[in-house]
């Protein structure tokens, strides 16, 4: 109980992970997904770093670092993307993208 | 015994905080608590001796991320309750700790199999940036520079999608003007 081993991190990382997911699941503003999915690629980042910190193998920061990087361009390239619907659309709901519905 | 301490301390604040996150229905708490999560997600690293990941966590999340995130909302409408989906909460709450476990199972599998070994082992009498700089910058070059490349592609597109009219400035222009040029937005699409 005392000794924070790799399944303690691994049991975190997979509830964060399911609550970013229910977050994905359940919000309908679009700004507020975007929080959900910035939950998901953290919680993926504490496995990372907790796996390489017991296997004494540098792979999992190095796999981190590039989550991150990703992120903050998805962030850059989401929320300029938001900008223009809201321009046109004067709103961010999901249910108000519906064009490509089959 | 003070690493248990604040592993679990901080567990429960961050799932807490991105609890909140998820729920509130309010757009300034959630990016408040999100922010809150970040940088309590940052002290994990530290506890596990990755000092440059949990540095890199601050300055990329709670900076870069967060600043954006607080830039874009002023272009929307925030301050309206967010509406919610209204679906099985059952079904919601069930798929994704399936999902969740799954992923972990995904990447724990070959862990728990012992078929991993450490590839670029951590080096004696360096400190963490140090071994971080040498993997990175040896083994991890050619990725670095292509998340460079991304970096790039996605702050030019950043800059094209937001910057329309741009070199249009309204504290310059009258009021004719500016509604002689809101009246021709609606008649053209902006983005077709």
């Amino acid at each position: 109980m005392m000794e924070i081993g790799l399944n303690h991190y691994l049991v975190l990382s997979t509830i964060l992970f399911a609550i970013g997911l229910v977050g994905v699941m359940r919000r309908k503003n679009l700004l507020m997904l975007f929080f959900a999915t910035e939950i998901l690629l953290n919680s993926v980042n504490i496995s990372f770093a907790a796996i390489s910190h017991y296997y004494g193998d540098l792979t999992g920061q190095m796999f981190a670092f590039f989550v991150i990087a990703i992120a903050a361009s998805e962030v850059a390239v989401g929320l300029g993307l938001l900008i223009v619907w809201h321009k046109k659309h004067n709103n961010i709901d999901l249910d108000s993208m519906s064009t490509m519905r089959g | 015994m003070f690493e248990a301490v604040a592993f679990y301390l901080f567990a429960f604040l961050t799932i807490s905080m991105f609890y909140i996150a998820v729920t509130t229905s309010q757009a300034l708490y959630a990016i408040s608590s999100l922010a809150a999560g970040m940088i309590f997600i940052s002290a994990f690293f530290f506890i596990l001796g990755a000092d440059f990941l949990g540095a890199i966590q601050i300055v990329v999340y709670s900076g870069a991320v967060m600043a954006l995130y607080a830039f874009g909302m002023m272009f929307f409408d925030t301050t309206r309750d967010v509406k919610e989906k209204h679906g099985n909460k059952v079904i919601v709450i069930g798929l994704s700790i399936i999902s969740a476990v799954l992923i972990v199972l995904i990447v724990g599998a070959p862990i728990v199999g012992s078929n991993i070994e450490a590839l670029y082992p951590i080096t004696e009498g360096a400190g963490n940036t140090q071994e971080v700089g040498m993997v990175l910058f040896t083994k991890y070059l050619v990725p670095f520079e292509v998340a460079a490349v991304m970096l790039l592609v996605a702050m030019i597109s950043g800059i094209v999608l937001a910057g329309k009219k741009m070199d249009l400035s309204l504290t310059l222009m009258n009021e004719q003007e500016i509604l002689k040029m809101r009246e021709e937005d609606k008649t053209k699409k902006v983005l077709s």
